[in-house]
């Protein structure tokens, strides 16, 4: 592997973290909102909705049950409008996100469902209101599970961002398929492989030891 | 204090409504401790969050301090809530925030600031006696701990009532008189009106002024403690006075006179007048007797005599206005051969 190849991998390594960690960002920016009204609204939730509840319920499972590769080329026109092209790494984020915001949504969702019915009553009976509720008590006792969950949705964003090279997507996964797949360097493939799979155990491992720490229920 | 009128809740259970609590009408007065006694699914903690609208009753009205609540805006609902505390079986901390930050929540709510909610916080931690927990989380306290952080979370916001549904029913026995003498002192030194919700006996017995009997959605008596143990009315509190009973000790098995003391006469020496008076060597099987608001209040088994001696022990009985009751050991005798 010459000196260009690293070059290049090094390159690969930053748009990747760029892609993903923003995508991640705005995926829980747009997911965490989704997620707490599809919480509240539920018919055991703070705020039982059922119209907006099943509404929003749907439209977070059609987006879903689209194929992430489908997807991106579907939502061209509609990344072209928003970031100005169609290639590179800014074009890959807004697939990433459409596509993570309604499975971020869904673990937001869950990890709220976990905190104690009984402490949100007790929240209720000292006179919170609702929106006290949610960033007082929901989103603070849910805060262990929602970092797990944060992990999960980094790992799941950093494979569909590999899956985006082949549309001309930036990344170590525009390295893999341009070297691995077409010129048949499979020493490339490998070590793009190798370095995703690092990134991945680094941050599930960092990710887990952090929640240890912040979780106050563990002693 | 509070006042339920007509309060009736249903629930709908797929196709079926179920009746929680049926017409209820109660009347709780400022500075008392007010008991709720009943077995599981009566509909008692259905009752109490009617009292601060955690669940909303179906008919009927609730007024706080003269104020309807079913009347109230949301906003001025939240206020009335601050004024009434309320603790849990579970004691429903917020796992994730110290002790001091528990006590800080509802304080918060209000709008006061950091400094001021913690000197207050800090008080109540002594109040409760847990002075030096302030920073641990409640995963690092034990059950009773956790009850009297509650406590104090209840009473940050300086409440006029304190709601205790089954605040006991996860303790255990020492623990649990550990916390209602607490409840008490709070009544007494507070004088905040307490509501307390409770299917065991023993707790009503320990430190309730009034109590209401609840049985499937409906209150079918409501009396003063002692006169509910003295003279049970209704086939429940019979029932919920005699399941005390078995738990504290053994049931005599043989014939034996059921003598109950109430706050007077247990002052006089009752047992040794019934010796000297009959000449015979009586024989105690079971006895049960405590302090219940500051007058003794208790029973005793005695082993039945040679009919002469009974015929002068309920004269005696009659004559001092003791209560008494002759059991019969025949029904137990059955029971025992069925095993």
């Amino acid at each position: 592997m010459n000196l260009q190849i690293i070059n290049i991998i090094e390159k690969g390594i930053v748009e990747t973290f760029y892609m993903v960690i923003a995508s991640t960002l705005f995926a829980y920016l747009l997911g965490i909102p989704i997620g707490v009204i599809l919480n509240i609204t539920s018919p055991n939730g703070i705020k039982p909705n059922r119209f907006v509840n099943i509404t929003v319920g749907f439209i977070t499972n059609v987006i879903r049950s689209i194929p992430f590769l489908i997807l991106l080329v579907a939502i061209l026109p509609f990344t072209r409008l928003i970031v100005g092209t169609t290639i590179g790494s800014n074009a890959t984020i807004v697939p990433l996100v459409v596509a993570a915001a309604p499975f971020v949504a869904r673990m937001v969702e869950s990890s709220l469902k976990e905190v104690d019915s009984g402490v949100i009553e007790a929240a209720k009976a000292m006179g919170s209101s609702t929106w006290q509720i949610i960033y007082k008590v929901l989103l603070v006792e849910a805060k262990p599970s929602l970092l797990v969950g944060g992990v999960i949705a980094f790992a799941t964003i950093l494979g569909y961002s590999a899956m985006a090279g082949f549309v001309g997507g930036g990344g170590l996964g525009a390295i893999a398929v341009n070297y691995g797949y077409y010129r048949y360097k499979t020493d490339v493939m490998l070590v793009t492989v190798a370095i995703l799979v690092i990134i991945v155990q680094v941050f599930q491992e960092a990710g887990i030891h952090l929640v240890n720490k912040l979780d106050k229920r563990i002693r | 204090m509070i006042k339920l009128e007509k309060v009736t809740k249903t629930f709908k259970v797929k196709e079926n409504t179920v009746t929680a609590v049926d017409n209820v009408s109660l009347n709780i007065n400022k500075g008392e401790i007010f008991g709720i006694i009943g077995f599981s699914g009566a509909g008692k903690s259905t009752l109490v969050r009617c009292m601060n609208l955690l669940e909303i009753p179906t008919s009927g009205s609730v007024y706080f301090d003269g104020n309807d609540l079913l009347k109230a805006s949301n906003k001025e609902l939240r206020a009335y809530r601050r004024k009434i505390g309320m603790i849990f079986q579970q004691f429903n901390l917020l796992e994730q925030r110290t002790v001091i930050g528990n006590i800080c929540y509802p304080l918060e709510l209000e709008g006061v600031s950091r400094k001021a909610a913690k000197e207050r916080a800090r008080e109540l931690l002594k109040v409760v006696d847990l002075a030096d927990k302030e920073k641990a989380y409640p995963s690092q306290l034990s059950g009773g701990q956790k009850q009297r952080v509650a406590i104090a979370r209840a009473l940050a916001t300086k409440p006029e009532v304190l709601l205790c549904d089954e605040a006991t029913s996860a303790l255990d026995p020492i623990t649990t008189k550990g916390v209602l003498s607490l409840i008490k002192k709070i009544n007494k030194e507070l004088g905040v009106t307490i509501v307390v919700i409770t299917h065991e006996m023993r707790v009503v017995e320990q430190i309730c002024d009034r109590v209401a009997i609840m049985n499937r959605g409906v209150v079918e008596e409501v009396d003063y403690v002692k006169n509910v143990f003295l003279n049970p009315k209704s086939e429940t509190s019979r029932r919920l006075v005699s399941a005390d009973e078995e738990k504290s000790h053994a049931e005599p098995t043989k014939a034996s006179i059921r003598i109950v003391f109430d706050g007077i006469s247990s002052s006089a020496p009752i047992f040794a007048d019934l010796i000297l008076k009959t000449n015979v060597k009586l024989n105690i099987l079971g006895a049960n007797t405590e302090d219940i608001g500051g007058s003794a209040y208790g029973q005793l088994w005695i082993e039945r005599p040679d009919e002469e001696s009974v015929r002068i022990i309920k004269n005696y009985l009659e004559e001092k206005k003791i209560g008494y009751e002759e059991i019969n050991p025949k029904k137990k005798k059955r029971i025992r051969k069925r095993r």
